[in-house]
């Protein structure tokens, strides 16, 4: 009796105590002069839903693979350093948080895309707080969904294309949220590949060698409030569809081939509130139907909008157009997009109703970007006198332009 | 010649024409930085105001300068003083007052309102010694006009005409060539055709200082490539000397020719 109470005692010891084990997940310390001096081997010993805590210090190793859920934090930032010898945390499971790490010397390769943190296969991971430098990739994410990276810092040193990787880099991945990220001096800032529903906001990408944000084949995602400054071009946007793009900045991406936004073949957009700062060309527009530009800024580009071809049904309204060099070039007599209640810096029309809106339309396209279209060397004779001249002569009565692309609602006052 | 250069000197510094021109600058200069208060915009507008304005003013002054003081000529020529320092003089004396006005007109608001302190110090001086050259290049090419017409109405003419050559017409005959041929290679053949203006020239001098020769795209590329080395910086100052020297020495060769 006595023997058989001892045992349901121990039994329900050893239930409370297994149980305990796996509801109050361990905690695990790593330091350089701890008992666990290594990550490797800390997340081989760890268990699912453990907590490793790695402790000031500089852990030389690469390919760390995480094939449990496991939460990683760094306190005060400890540094993993690659030795650029390949890549440096690969994440192969569900639930997995990153949080406050320093990675550094990520391999460069020209044959596999070595990257500082590569999510594979993975649903509900976080990825915050960290640091990455001297890079090839960042952060890339491999068919994964439902994760979050948040409040990343990703500064590379990228100088010529062909060597050096994206920041954040999206493939097959679905449901992600990028968040509050600063990504510089890589190849393309954020970039997405076959990514649907993504929600990218208040990121900054800058300096980056290519495109700032950059979509391809990717449906249905949505940028918000970010900055573009200073890339080769801001955003490039390509064979999407559905994508929604909203008070984003695009500034001083100026150079003899930079854009602000570039897109090419995307349907059923919307562009609304954004604003397009001293760019060379603010929006480069090429075989995109049905989108809407509703409320932009664009002040003081080369090019406000230049619409290369095959572009039918857009809407544009309620724009601010200021001291743009060319509000709007367009290469074709045909004309199937609509302007109207835009208002136009240099619209010099009058209002005898008073009802803010101006009497007289205002025809945003100069003959001069028309012969620029057609031929590119005659852009020597901007700003010279005799282009005005006949530039306020096709204004007058258009020839060569399409009579029928024109502002008839121009504003009398700056939209605010 | 210094004699009458100093003569012709004073003479329009005192005249009440040299103080319009100087002041129209001054107030140009004044309203375009209160406007937008920033140093290398004002620039770019400026650039616009230069090319087409002074060469004008420098044509008509020239025209009017010299048939004005036409009775004062004939009487220096009754007296023993070469003929080329007489013309020579009276030239450089116009030049040298109108470049005087732009400078300072110019000169003046820009240093007021804090030139030194930005970074565009270099491309304001280039404004100016392209205003410089663009003012000694037309009134030597308006002297010219003036000393073969006899013909006050017909000088005036002419002058203007040739203004409006080199400022507008010029460029649509560049313009319609490129467009004709546009299915050849145009490089060399726009950046001859630019140096063979003088207002061309310092236009796109001056474009290729600023931050707007980004728009210039790829033919702006082959411009930079060409003016943005020493070799193309001196050859196009070069050709401005070359502009400039020769109505001078088509204004000698009337001048000894000329009975009076």
């Amino acid at each position: 009796m006595i023997f058989h109470n001892l045992h349901i005692r121990c039994s329900l010891l050893l239930l409370i105590f297994l149980s305990a084990h796996s509801l109050w997940a361990r905690t695990w310390t790593v330091c350089p002069s701890c008992e666990n001096s290594s990550l490797k081997e800390t997340i081989k010993s760890a268990d699912a839903h453990d907590t490793l805590l790695i402790l000031k210090g500089t852990y030389r190793e690469f390919d760390i693979l995480i094939d449990k859920p496991l939460l990683i934090k760094g306190v005060n930032y400890p540094i993993i350093d690659g030795e650029k010898k390949g890549e440096i945390l690969r994440v192969q499971a569900d639930n997995v948080t990153l949080d406050g790490l320093f990675i550094i010397n990520v391999g460069v390769s020209y044959t596999k895309d070595n990257a500082a943190i590569r999510v594979v296969r993975s649903k509900h991971f976080l990825i915050q707080n960290m640091v990455l430098e001297q890079l090839f990739f960042g952060i890339y994410l491999e068919k994964s969904s439902l994760g979050k990276v948040y409040h990343n810092r990703i500064i590379g040193e990228a100088v010529d294309e062909y060597n050096s990787g994206n920041g954040i880099q999206l493939w097959y991945s679905t449901d992600i949220e990028v968040r509050k990220n600063h990504v510089q001096g890589t190849r393309d800032g954020i970039y997405l590949e076959f990514s649907d529903n993504i929600n990218i906001t208040e990121n900054v990408s800058m300096d980056n060698l290519r495109y700032g944000l950059h979509f391809m084949f990717s449906n249905h995602d949505t940028y918000t409030h970010n900055i573009f400054e200073n890339n080769g071009a801001g955003v490039a946007v390509m064979f999407s569809k559905f994508i929604t793009m909203k008070n984003n900045t695009f500034h001083k991406n100026w150079g003899t081939a930079a854009y602000g936004m570039l897109l090419k073949e995307i349907n059923d957009a919307e562009i609304i509130g954004n604003v397009f700062k001293e760019n060379t060309i603010g929006i480069n527009i090429e075989g995109s139907n049905r989108i809407h530009y509703i409320g932009n800024d664009f002040i003081g580009n080369g090019w406000a909008i230049r619409v290369i071809g095959a572009c039918y049904t857009n809407r544009f309204k309620g724009n601010n157009f200021l001291y743009n060099s060319f509000d709007i070039s367009y290469n074709s007599k045909l004309n199937d997009n609509v302007f109207e209640g835009n208002f136009w810096s240099s619209y010099t029309g009058y209002d005898l109703d008073k009802d803010g809106i101006g009497d007289v339309p205002y025809r945003p396209v100069k003959l001069f970007s028309y012969v620029v279209n057609r031929t590119p060397e005659t852009i020597v004779l901007l700003r010279s006198l005799f282009m005005d001249i006949i530039d306020f002569s096709e204004r007058v009565s258009p020839v060569f332009t399409p009579d029928n692309l024109m502002d008839a609602q121009p504003l009398m006052k700056i939209r605010s | 010649m210094l004699k009458i250069l100093k003569y012709s000197f004073y003479d329009l510094i005192r005249s009440r024409w040299s103080y319009v021109y100087f002041l129209f600058y001054l107030v140009l200069g004044f309203v375009l930085l209160f406007l937008n208060n920033d140093v290398s915009k004002a620039v770019i507008t400026l650039m616009n105001v230069i090319i087409v304005l002074v060469p004008l003013i420098g044509t008509i002054f020239g025209v009017m300068y010299y048939y004005n003081s036409r009775e004062f000529t004939e009487l220096l020529l009754a007296q023993p003083i070469d003929r080329n320092s007489i013309f020579m003089g009276q030239y450089f004396g116009v030049a040298g007052s109108l470049t005087l006005s732009l400078v300072l007109g110019l000169g003046t608001p820009f240093v007021l309102y804090g030139l030194f302190r930005s970074n565009a110090i270099f491309d304001f001086s280039l404004l100016l010694v392209t205003g410089a050259f663009l003012t000694f290049i037309f009134v030597g090419l308006s002297f010219v006009i003036a000393i073969s017409n006899e013909n006050k109405i017909k000088g005036f003419g002419y002058a203007v005409l040739i203004w409006l050559f080199l400022a507008v017409v010029y460029d649509g005959l560049f313009l319609m060539s490129l467009i004709l041929f546009e299915e050849y290679p145009l490089d060399t053949f726009s950046l001859v055709a630019t140096m063979l203006n003088p207002i061309d020239l310092s236009r796109i001098l001056i474009l290729l200082k600023l931050d707007i020769s980004a728009l210039l795209g790829y033919t702006g590329a082959i411009f930079k490539k060409f003016f943005g080395t020493d070799l193309g910086f001196f050859i196009s100052i070069a050709t401005l000397f070359m502009w400039t020297l020769l109505p001078i020495l088509g204004l000698r060769y009337k001048a000894q020719k000329k009975d009076f």
